[in-house]
């Protein structure tokens, strides 16, 4: 290092010119991104109709459902684990929620039906998401569960009470009756504020949110931390249970919502809302440049993945291609993400040691 | 002490006995140099004796010529042709064979099985039970032990574990046998029968190449000794033309008491007090056996032992990392109740743990990250962290024990080891402990950032920390403690001064329960 600054001032050295790998290593980090643009330009040049306002406002309402289960999603697999679950959530979730509005709480050794506020149904079923992965948090660190195992037995678990909860039959027309005072469940998933639906809010609130806690809050590193190396994460003193606790709590809370905006969108509960949601999510983290691994990710990058899927989706659809055709492209692209994903890792292990050698 | 670094005339002795060649061989990992420029050569019906220091490049080498790692530079030639080893099957296939230092077994296969692993007998495409069976035994049997091929390997004890790693070796018909430290987990008895094993495979022809750590047993089967010191190779010699304290020198380089001075220091009151710490063993005995110590204001204590001897569990357990283990702990005089790891950082006992790569280091974040880890809760504004501070709570560190590093957002991975280690201290020193805890600090690390390492044990000492200093290099134990504690199986055997230790009494100590032939004379004045 000594002789590099000898001969070279100090200030060329920091300008130095921009190289191949320079380009290389932009390209890749901003691929998600560049994926993004790629696609909304061969969508517009391709449907006319595409980039419309109506169609955006579409498209980014089916973006928020699946950008919120995955911005709970990036906080699970930044830890190095996976959250099967939340597609079953969703669904349990919406059918709690319904029957509530529908039927009440019914008490029949008092001879009493409690219709609660709806209001106070959001919270109730928030709350429930919520403890339903603090559950699988909880089976996942006390019985050293793998959490593959643990959240694919949540799965069933929330599905079979989702189909329990009305013997698999739909809880219709969910708005509530003014003498109940338990209306405007509907006002979730049609609302507006500003012209935008409350959905998309959500989507930017959540990201917003959940951007903070990961890069600035110490709940945020340790979440990093624990994904990168969990034992010297546990000896520098992080609560490694209590915050994989935390972590999939916040995914049970983030299906939970999902859950209520799809019932308030629909007006109406279904108990296979949210089937295989859990896919579309991971496959949204994972395009947007998360390691499954765990210890790298972002949530700018997650809620662009979940933006390439969603659109990517929606003008497949548009164009006409067939549904069969568009699982294909998804699978490729997915696949192909995260090939990309170990060409930036060996690069970015090349320059480190490349750095190194620099330093010596 | 003769001075050259090699001996005259070797080289034109016995060349057209080399085997293989290993030729300007660089290794460069991340956060490391590994080998540097190292040429070696293996002597056919040899015993070739590696040696170096921990983290001089031994094991790294080896790989290379298992084909489980691949050189950065530098080429392999067999007999006189370069070849590619790509995995350890080609070294296979050009027959050379590993025995490694970490047992590659697995526990939950048998015997037999892992024996023949990835080189099973078959007979139409099944595997071939009977005679798989019966070489197993009939190696068992060369290595006069009595186990049954068919019992799982998990149940064995480490020794017999050993022993089956050396017959998978031997069932594989090689011309070259790379032994990674293989008496570690041996007896003297069994040792006795491994080297009856290696004068048998000599006089067949077959070139070993041996490692250890023991130098008189180095000595006694080596023939050909090349040592290695920091990733470079500084010696080589017949072992007829040298002796223990030649390879000393030429291992360490320079005296290690004249490159880790310890400064005096004034000791202050009882900081720490330990009584009958004990942890059970998983399948009987003790881990920690009723281990009781105290520690003062401002003193460095070291412990020594051999392997599994204890000291790695006793720090583990202070650090609250084994909640099983039970003991008084009273630090300033006030019982330590708290269990748990967070709860004893609070209370002031911070590790610096043995393995920087698996527990020390997260190796995802950068080196703010990393050194900030242990600590984030002190740069908090409100709920959130506060760059400014953390900045500045990383430059300080950076600045007090010389990390050399650029830019503190880089990973943590572009350091070399030592500036690694120094961040993991700071991230130690962060938290404010009372008590630091070093498991084996220097291992690993050039002898440039040893020397600082120590420089920063001896200023904590000076500031009135306790400083618990485990170490295997008996050297730098008795250069830096004030005090020494040995320990074997679990216990103290023995507890020195700075002035009465010598490497006599610690080996000795360290040594003792540990069979008759090496039952050490003195023993320590355990209390």
């Amino acid at each position: 290092m000594d002789q590099e600054t000898k001969t070279n001032p100090a200030p060329m050295k920091k300008r130095r010119n921009i190289t191949k790998t320079d380009v290389q290593q932009f390209l890749l980090r901003g691929r998600a991104f560049i994926a993004l643009i790629l696609v909304f330009v061969v969508f517009t040049s391709l449907t006319p109709q595409f980039l419309t306002t109506g169609n955006i406002v579409i498209m980014s309402k089916h973006v928020a459902i699946n950008a919120l289960l995955a911005i709970g999603m990036t906080f699970v697999i930044l830890t190095g684990g996976i959250d099967l679950s939340v597609g079953s959530i969703v669904g349990m979730v919406a059918m709690i929620a319904g029957g509530l509005i529908n039927e009440g709480i019914n008490l029949p050794q008092l001879g009493i039906i409690i219709y609660p506020h709806t209001w106070m149904i959001v919270l109730l079923s928030l709350a429930l998401g919520t403890l339903m992965g603090a559950i699988s948090g909880f089976v996942i660190t006390r019985f050293n569960v793998a959490p593959f195992i643990a959240t694919l037995g949540m799965l069933y678990v929330a599905r079979g009470i989702a189909g329990l909860r009305n013997n698999g039959y739909t809880f219709p027309n969910l708005i509530g009756r003014p003498e109940y005072g338990n209306t405007g469940f509907e006002i979730l998933g049609a609302g507006n504020f500003l012209g935008v639906n409350y959905s998309i809010w959500l989507m930017g609130i959540l990201t917003l949110v959940a951007y903070i806690v990961t890069t600035r809050l110490p709940f945020g590193r340790h979440v990093y931390a624990i994904g990168g190396n969990e034992r010297a994460a546990e000896l520098s003193g992080v609560r490694i249970a209590r915050s994989k606790i935390i972590v999939y709590s916040i995914s049970g809370f983030c299906s939970a919502l999902v859950g209520l905006i799809i019932a308030s969108q629909l007006v109406a509960a279904h108990p296979a809302t949210g089937e295989s949601f859990e896919l579309n999510a991971i496959a949204a983290v994972v395009l947007g440049g998360t390691s499954l691994a765990g210890g790298r990710g972002s949530m700018g990058g997650t809620l662009i993945g979940a933006f390439v899927i969603g659109v990517l989706g929606d003008g497949l659809v548009m164009m006409g291609v067939s549904s069969f055709w568009q699982k294909v492209i998804k699978g490729a692209v997915i696949v192909l993400a995260v090939i990309i994903d170990q060409v930036q890792a060996r690069m970015q292990e090349r320059i480190a040691l490349q750095e190194q050698q620099e330093m010596k | 002490m003769p001075d050259p670094t090699s001996v005259p005339g070797l080289e034109t002795a016995a060349v057209e006995n080399i085997i293989l060649t290993a030729e300007n061989i660089t290794k460069i990992f991340p956060g490391t140099v590994a080998l540097e420029d190292v040429s070696f050569s293996v002597r056919q019906g040899k015993v070739n004796v590696l040696i170096g220091e921990n983290g001089a490049g031994k094991s790294t080498l080896m790989k290379i010529l298992a084909g489980v790692e691949r050189p950065t530079h530098g080429r392999i030639l067999l007999d006189g042709r370069e070849i590619q080893l790509h995995s350890p099957l080609d070294a296979n296939r050009f027959g050379i064979g590993i025995i490694y230092q970490e047992l590659n077994l697995c526990a939950n296969l048998s015997v037999v099985d892992n024996i023949f692993l990835a080189r099973e007998k078959t007979r139409s495409g099944l595997i071939a039970h009977k005679p798989q069976r019966e070489q197993a035994r009939e190696l068992i049997n060369r290595l006069e032990q009595k186990i049954d091929p068919d019992q799982l390997l998990g149940d064995l004890r480490l020794g017999e574990q050993q022993i089956v790693e050396i017959a998978k070796a031997l069932a594989q018909d090689v011309r070259i046998l790379i032994m990674d430290e293989p008496t570690s987990a041996l007896s003297a008895a069994e040792v006795e029968v491994l080297f009856r094993i290696i004068r048998e495979l000599k006089s067949r022809g077959v070139a070993i190449i041996y490692i250890s750590h023991k130098l008189e047993e180095l000595l006694q089967i080596g023939d050909y000794i090349t040592i290695l010191r920091d990733g470079r190779k500084v010696a080589e010699a017949e072992a007829k033309d040298i002796n223990v304290p030649w390879l000393i020198e030429k291992m360490v380089g320079r005296n290690p008491a004249n490159l880790f001075t310890r400064k005096e220091h004034q000791l202050g009151n009882v900081l720490l007090k330990v009584e009958n710490m004990t942890m059970p063993r998983a399948g009987g005995g003790y881990l920690l056996d009723h281990v009781s110590f105290e520690l003062r204001e401002g003193e460095i204590l070291g412990f020594y032992g051999l392997m599994g001897a204890g000291r790695s569990d006793l720090v583990d357990c202070l650090a609250g990392a084994r909640p099983q283990a039970t003991g008084r702990i009273q630090l300033n005089g006030q019982p330590v109740t708290v269990t748990t790891i967070s709860e004893r950082i609070e209370s002031g006992f911070v590790l610096v743990p043995e393995d920087r790569q698996r527990y020390g280091l997260v190796q995802t974040l950068s080196v703010m990250d990393n050194m900030l880890l242990a600590s984030l809760k002190k740069y908090l504004k409100g709920i959130f962290l506060a760059r400014k501070e953390e900045k500045a709570a990383t430059d300080q560190q950076i600045k007090e024990l010389s990390v050399r590093v650029a830019n503190p957002l880089q990973p943590i991975t572009a350091l070399s080891g030592g500036n690694q280690q120094k961040v993991v201290v700071g991230k130690g020193l962060l938290t404010h402990p009372k008590v630091l805890l070093l498991d084996e600090p220097t291992r690993g690390i050039d002898v440039g950032a040893k020397s600082e390492i120590f420089e920063i044990m001896n200023r904590l000492a000076a500031q009135k920390y306790g400083v618990i200093f485990v170490s295997s290099e008996l050297k730098e134990v008795l250069a830096m403690s004030d005090r020494i504690l040995v320990m074997s199986k679990g216990a103290i055997t023995g507890e020195f001064s700075h002035q009465e230790a010598t490497e006599e009494k610690l080996v000795a100590a360290s040594a003792v329960g540990h069979g008759p032939s090496n039952g050490g004379n003195h023993h320590g004045s355990g209390n």
